[in-house]
């Protein structure tokens, strides 16, 4: 991820829950909110297909898939806005079933962030709390509050139309967790922004959920927006979870070809298994045109079909051959494309196979560097790779 | 994305839900179906002398027995009278032959309304609207002025020599077809306009990049999807026109028969109730396969949250 | 776009407005004719005003038919904005189609026939305990609502229709229940909408004949009926200065409105523009 330093990322990653250690590696009873072999059909199409999912209190659990996977499907049912066709949803041990979206202890901000044009930011924001029927004087005091964080004190009277698109965001979220709600529902919260705004608006999100301690369900086809935001990511496609894990699970250990493929990018090797130790896997893979060995175990049997999986950072160009019976094929270099921080080669394998492999550019000189049809060797460490079964 | 079930959970604002559809459902049911059920009913009856001017489809006689009074004789009169039949050819006619004319004539604005710029555009729709609010009334009144042997039209024409003797407008088919263009104009122009505005210029701009004529790309791409927009304006004029009553009165002659006159005369003049009333039903009848095609229309246009 | 179509279409348009305004402004003219007669032109004149003014009994029906239309508007405005609502946002249901159906038949049907069965519903229903004794006000009120609520519900479907859900959803969202929605954010936002929608209710009104007819009964007498018995019996200058004021009335209305609107539009896209170029301030 260009423009977040490493130590940063992991720091604000685990930063909101500091105080206790990943709680999904625990008992899941003490999950927050069971979303339990829930499904959803329109008509003929099934948009969510048994889904069962446990989210944990002060997480930021990411829903991230392509469009038409499900995602917003699932995310309006924990609103309230859609009724599932099978299956239960437990908020705080609460049953949801039958609870209308105005009796939820849940709150959303929408993607189009759905302010209500009639009314002014302080009007806006306070909404909720009327609804509550809550004595005027604390919705004063709390809108004021919600303002201060937001930092909108100046736009309490103006009308959205006269606002910026991120001020409106602001608007949305302080109108959203001014309710104190159990669980924040976030539709594409940053898609709307553009670059620059963007990065900012990650960390104050991360920033306000830290501080409010509020359950974040964040919904987004962007994978760095859920690399970011996210303590916990669900993949989904086609309205069934894929995988679900940290950021750094997802990415490092992807349990299948989709989940690899669909994060960042990945160079798939597709080969038969000839070994399969306690310790190590082999692959014989004609996509490499040459044998792959990978030191974790996967449960397969001998003969079948299997992909190994290596990030394009992982790889190692060199101009002399490996002496390594395994992982390593010669090629040449077809494409090169300079990003400032890493350069990006694209190398045609003997196999006929094309590989991706970045290389940080370590020197300020470009002496030595690869060049356009340079013969070169690829390589990579037998724990760079993961091999999926599906 | 397409919602078809019921988004709300089951449970809740039923009773609210159905209130809001139920009051407009009970005045419509009361005041615009149980009165077709009447007419229906009195289409079956004799007149008679007194109030109500035709007989009970039931009574109860003396001995405590059910009489039943039904006649099929409107009908069967109807059937056989050819005033009637020709009354509703003509109208059939008329109609017909407006709605073509109201057609070449608002399809050009219509277009020109929605080819041009932003800020005339809505210049232009308020002018098109605007006369639909006056009086529709004043408006055919404004015709007779300058129709008559001595109106405007006529002065106009004499005074520049162009003719020697008035041109005898009034009362003739001529004044109708226009009076009928006239008053519908807007009711053709709104729909097309609706229609046309929607369209993509990229997909002439397109055509005539591949090597079309700006007209043949008019008449294979534009032309074709304006179609829903055509029927749904002619729908509207058609239908009301088939029955239409004043501007056949003032404007037309006496010998166009219009079914709306002969209903108006037959209820007003003969006082002959069931006979109406049978008229009325024939008509509708005649008129219930274009609504059925209008509804069609305007349920799609009208956009409601089915389709997208 | 094509150069030589740039020519055919402007003149088609303004032939077409022709058409449309000369009988209006003939009518404005003439209200000014000294003279009887069309054909001479016999000096300005206001007499034909001052008549108007004096003519008690056409007075009493334009007051009359005002009236009716003022009530039967709001009732339209009501109930058309029901059915709109739930025509656009109450998704599948059962009967949807017959509300759907008997909401927009007014549209078209002809006026013969709905007065005429009006008229036969009043008279059979007469001795009913709720249903007026007499026709007249009640009863045309009764027809116009019938009437008008479908144009109503049209403008008021349409509009809802490009109005985002989300808006609604969000304020369900924050804990408010559908009867608080619809009156705390819907109606505030498609009320433009209903305005327009009485506007048109309120001129079909005063400007019904037919159903008018049917439904009047002897002893009351509609603007419209008046203006339609005093032109069958041939031109009245009189009628010509009605005319202009109705005319004069509803233009300066309609213009006063859409300049209003055009204000209100152009105020708010200089507030977004502001908005835009205070990018940064974030």
């Amino acid at each position: 991820m260009t423009g977040i330093a490493g130590a940063d990322m992991a720091r604000l990653q685990t930063g909101s829950l500091r105080e206790r250690e990943a709680p999904w590696k625990h008992s899941p009873a003490s999950a927050y909110i069971r979303i339990d072999r829930v499904s959803k059909k329109f008509g003929e199409f099934t948009a969510v297909n048994d889904v069962t999912l446990d989210i944990f209190r002060g997480e930021i659990f990411c829903l991230l898939g392509g469009s038409g996977c499900g995602k917003t499907t699932l995310l309006r049912m924990l609103a309230g806005f859609e009724a599932p066709n099978g299956g239960r949803i437990c908020i705080d041990g609460q049953d949801m079933a039958g609870v209308p979206p105005f009796k939820r202890p849940v709150n959303m901000m929408f993607q189009s962030y759905a302010l209500f044009p009639h009314m002014t930011v302080e009007s806006n924001i306070a909404f909720g709390l009327k609804q509550e029927g809550m004595p005027r004087n604390d919705i004063a005091k709390r809108v004021a509050e919600m303002l201060a964080l937001v930092k909108l004190e100046e736009f309490a009277r103006r009308k959205p139309h006269q606002l910026s698109g991120g001020q409106r965001q602001r608007v949305a979220l302080a109108r959203a967790l001014i309710k104190r709600p159990k669980l924040l529902l976030l539709d594409e919260p940053l898609g709307a922004l553009d670059k620059r705004l963007r990065e900012h608006t990650q960390f104050e999100l991360m920033n306000i959920q830290k501080r409010l301690g509020v359950t974040f369900v964040v919904v987004t086809h962007d994978q760095e927006e859920a690399m970011t935001l996210a303590t916990r990511i669900g993949v989904m496609n086609q309205g069934r979870i894929v995988q679900v894990g940290t950021p750094q699970e997802i990415y490092e250990f992807p349990s299948t070809r989709f989940t690899a493929q669909f994060i960042g990018n990945v160079n798939m090797f597709e080969g038969r298994v000839i070994e399969d130790e306690p310790g190590h896997v082999l692959l014989e893979s004609p996509d490499l045109g040459g044998r792959i060995h990978v030191g974790h175990v996967i449960t397969s049997a001998r003969g079948a079909v299997a992909w190994a999986a290596v990030r394009p950072e992982k790889m190692i160009l060199s101009r002399e051959a490996s002496r390594e019976p395994f992982n390593v094929a010669a090629g040449t270099v077809r494409e090169v494309a300079y990003m400032g921080d890493v350069s990006i080669y694209l190398v045609e394998l003997n196999s006929g196979k094309t590989v991706r492999v970045t290389q940080p550019n370590t020197r300020r000189h470009a002496d030595g560097a690869f060049r356009w049809d340079d013969r070169v060797w690829v390589s990579w460490h037998e724990s760079s790779a993961v091999v999926v079964t599906e | 994305m397409v919602r078809i079930s019921n988004p709300l959970p089951h449970r809740f604002a039923i009773t609210g839900r159905r209130l809001v559809i139920a009051a407009p459902c009970v005045w419509l049911l009361l005041f615009f179906i149980i009165p077709f059920l009447i007419v229906l009913k009195i289409s079956f009856a004799h007149t008679r002398l007194g109030v109500p001017p035709y007989t009970p489809l039931w009574e109860w006689t003396s001995q405590h027995a059910l009489h039943l009074s039904v006649t099929a004789a409107n009908y069967l009169f109807l059937a056989r009278e050819t005033l009637y039949l020709d009354a509703f050819l003509s109208s059939i006619k008329v109609a017909f032959i407006s709605t073509c004319f109201c057609l070449l004539v608002a399809y050009p604005m219509a277009y020109g309304i929605a080819r041009s710029s932003a800020r005339w555009r809505n210049a232009m729709l308020l002018l098109v609207v605007l006369p639909f609010w006056t009086s529709f009334l004043v408006r055919v009144y404004a015709w007779i002025g300058l129709l008559r042997n001595n109106g405007l039209i006529n002065n106009a024409l004499m005074g520049l020599g162009v003719i020697h003797e008035p041109l005898v407008m009034m009362q003739t088919d001529f004044a109708m077809y226009i009076g009928i263009v006239y008053s519908y104009l807007p009711f053709m122009i709104l729909p097309l306009y609706s229609n046309l505005e929607k369209h993509d210029t990229t997909l002439l701009e397109a055509a005539v990049n591949l090597g079309a004529t700006p007209f043949k790309a008019f008449l294979q791409i534009t032309l074709p999807l304006s179609l829903p927009g055509i029927i749904a304006g002619s729908m509207l004029v058609f239908i009301p026109a088939v029955g239409e009553f004043v501007i056949p009165r003032l404007l037309g002659g006496n010998e166009t028969l219009m079914i709306g006159r002969v209903l108006w005369d037959e209820f007003f003049n003969n006082r002959n109730w069931p006979e109406a009333s049978a008229v009325a039903m024939t008509l509708l009848l005649v008129l219930v396969l274009p609504i059925m095609i209008f509804q069609r229309y305007q349920a799609r246009d009208a956009g409601t949250g089915l389709h997208h | 776009m094509n150069h030589t179509r740039s020519r055919v279409l402007p003149a088609l348009l303004v032939m077409g407005f022709a058409f449309l305004y000369i009988p209006i402004i003939s009518v404005i003219v003439y209200s000014f004719n000294n003279s009887r007669l069309v054909t001479v032109w016999g000096g300005f004149s206001t007499r034909w005003y001052g008549a108007l003014l004096a003519d008690h009994r056409m007075l009493e029906a334009a007051w009359l038919s005002l009236r009716i239309a003022a009530v039967s508007a709001t009732l339209a405005a009501i109930l058309g904005t029901l059915v709109g609502l739930v025509l656009a946002r109450f998704g599948q249901f059962r009967g949807r189609t017959i509300l759907s159906g008997m909401a927009s038949a007014p549209l078209v049907m002809p006026e013969v026939i709905t007065g005429l069965s009006l008229l036969l519903l009043f008279v059979a229903f007469a001795p009913l305990p709720f249903f007026p004794d007499e026709r007249g006000f009640t009863t045309i009120v009764i027809a116009h609502v019938t009437l008008t609520m479908a144009y109503v519900a049209v403008i008021v479907q349409s509009r809802l229709s490009t109005l985002d859900e989300s808006l609604e959803e969000a304020a369900m969202d924050l804990g408010a229940r559908p009867g608080w929605v619809f009156i705390l954010i819907t109606l505030p936002i498609i009320a433009p909408a209903i305005a327009s929608g009485w506007l048109l209710a309120f001129t079909l009104s005063l400007d019904d004949l037919v159903i008018t007819t049917f439904t009047a009964g002897p002893s009351t007498t509609t603007l419209p009926m008046m203006i339609f018995s005093k032109v069958r019996l041939g031109v009245t200058p009189e009628i010509n200065a009605l005319a202009t004021l109705m005319i004069t009335l509803v233009a300066v209305l309609v213009v006063a409105a859409s300049v209003l609107m055009a204000r209100k539009e152009k105020s708010r896209e200089r507030d977004v523009n502001l908005a835009h170029g205070a990018r940064g301030v974030l």
